[in-house]
């Protein structure tokens, strides 16, 4: 059966961790991805840019609405997800616009953080 | 020279950086490479005296500028190898003609830094600073914010460009009109910063002024025949035409019942008048902008106040409620109302308005109301509404305004004269 897990973390405080710190979380990382690839758990898993790099698409009325920033709502709950490969943020938005609930809530867009 | 390359920067600078970023992909690698070349021109221009055509030379060192930069960065591992090599491609690549190339360059630059996706703030800041040319420091004055805070705006905004990969495009026809709206809609916010601020010692920025007409200006040129760019240019300019007329050699507030209208502009008035005649014939739906320049219009071609078309007025507040039924348009609208239908009709509408408390925080409401109050006699109401006002108004010339109506109010010289707000621009 699958799941879906959810990290959540306060960014500004991470961005104060030092550098060391900040390295051996990488290396955590890494090794508990390869572990549970190893385990046959791993499906798909990413890190994500900023908060400050989201964009947030409703479609009112016909009309597609962005707004700078995550999804900030409190009446409205995490329901499904995509991941999806775009060539720019236009194209990302038009396919979030085309969610058929982006009518009814909010998709968030959230570029997605390679590591190396 | 310093002036002269100063002055180059401020009419190029978009321009250069446009065509900056669409050679070399990427806004801050274009926007250092663009402080090279400045940096360049200074050194040599003084000896080698300023280029024929500063533009290209200046796209020429900043490309060359660039190259250097991006190999540094890549020896010293700061970038993606790979990364690097692209970059370098691009700035290599053959420029057929610079100049050719720049009216789209820039579209493609003002589209960009006002994405919807990027916040308000943040489009007006990159907007004043990549295509007008502003210092960071001049755009943190215009707002009134530290440079410091105006630095941290800009930076996150071409971050978030970068790395949310927002295109360096202009909109295809199908979403051209909808992102030219945003376009607009920061002009507009420029100039009403300009036009009147809110807080400190200044009224009106002319400098924030020309760099709204300048831009619009600029987009009327790139997109010609767009009725809603005209409109809006022509309320600019309508507005901008009484600008010596609006402040006294003390800084303070002249209205506009009071202004000496032979300080107006009569060649930016026609021009005004021209561009929103034109704008009003369009096909289509007229624009709330088309509307607001036609009220600019009948106000500017009155030879005197007592000689203005107040039922006219009226008749077009009616019109821009339905296009864009905003609280301070609804203020507007009532403030001329009491010029044909007095003050108690007036009243009644803008005591509608407040008990909705949309305006709470805006100080020209009370002020109305006790422009209103005082010429029905009601002394007392007038002096509390005048108060509030007071408590209100963070601009220093208004205050001074408020404080001398308040101690003034009661006497009969003040019957019948318009109030504090007719000459606002709606938000």
């Amino acid at each position: 059966m699958q799941y879906l897990l959810l990290i959540y973390r306060n960014e500004a405080e991470l961005a104060k961790w030092s550098q060391a710190d900040t390295n051996k979380m990488t290396g955590d990382f890494r090794s508990f991805t390869q572990a549970i690839i190893q385990s046959g758990n791993f499906k798909a898993g990413d890190a994500l840019q900023p908060v400050a790099t989201a964009t947030t698409v409703r479609v009112r009325g016909g009309k597609t609405m962005t707004t700078d920033g995550p999804f900030a709502e409190t009446r409205e709950q995490l329901g499904g997800y995509y991941l999806v490969d775009a060539k720019d943020l236009d194209e990302a938005i038009g396919i979030a616009a085309r969610v058929p609930l982006a009518a009814h809530g909010s998709i968030e867009v959230r570029p997605i953080r390679l590591m190396n | 020279m310093l002036d002269e390359v100063e002055q180059v920067y401020r009419t190029e600078s978009g321009r250069v950086l446009a065509t900056l970023i669409r050679l070399l992909g990427d806004f801050e690698v274009a926007q250092d490479a663009l402080q090279d070349a400045f940096a360049a021109a200074l050194v040599q221009w003084p000896s080698q005296g300023r280029p024929s055509n500063p533009r290209a030379w200046l796209v020429g060192v900043a490309r060359h500028k660039a190259i250097d930069r991006l190999r540094r960065a890549a020896t010293l591992r700061e970038l993606e190898p790979a990364l690097a090599v692209e970059l370098e491609g691009r700035a290599v690549a053959m420029e057929p003609d610079v100049d050719a190339a720049v009216p789209d360059d820039l579209l493609r630059l003002v589209f960009t830094c006002c994405h919807p996706a990027l916040n308000l703030e943040a489009q007006v800041a990159l907007t004043l600073h990549a295509v007008c040319g502003l210092p960071t420091e001049a755009v943190a004055r215009a707002f009134l914010t530290s440079t410091e805070t105006m630095a941290q705006r800009l930076v996150r905004a071409k971050r978030k460009i970068r790395i949310a990969r927002i295109p360096y495009q202009t909109p295809g026809p199908g979403d051209l009109d909808a992102r030219l709206e945003g376009v607009l809609a920061v002009a507009y916010l420029v100039y009403t910063e300009g036009y009147a601020g809110t807080s400190g010692e200044q009224l009106l920025s002319v400098e924030l002024c020309e760099q709204a007409i300048r831009l619009t200006r600029a987009l009327a040129e790139l997109l010609p025949e767009r009725s809603a760019i005209e409109a809006l240019l022509a309320l600019m300019l309508l507005h901008h035409a009484r600008h010596r007329a609006r402040v006294a050699s003390n800084g303070d507030v002249i209205l506009l019942d009071e202004q000496d209208r032979r300080l107006w502009d009569d060649a930016t008035i026609a021009e005004g008048v021209a561009l929103v005649e034109r704008a009003l014939r369009a096909p289509g739906p007229v624009s709330a902008y088309a509307v607001q320049a036609a009220i600019a219009a009948l106000h500017a071609r009155a030879p005197s106040a007592a000689e203005t078309d107040w039922r006219q007025i009226v008749g077009l507040y009616e019109v821009l409620l339905r296009l864009r039924p905003t609280p301070v348009v609804e203020l507007n609208h009532a403030v001329a109302v009491a010029m044909v239908d007095g003050p108690a009709r007036a009243l009644d509408l803008i005591d509608a308005l407040a008990a909705r408390g949309s305006l709470a925080g805006y100080h020209l409401l009370p002020a109305a109301r006790a422009e209103l109050l005082a010429r029905l006699g009601r002394s007392a109401d007038a002096a509390s509404a005048y108060g509030e006002a007071l408590a209100l108004a963070r601009l220093g010339p208004e205050r001074r305004l408020l404080q001398k109506r308040l101690a003034a109010f009661g006497s009969a010289s003040d019957v019948g004269r318009p109030v504090l707000s007719s000459d606002i621009l709606p938000a």
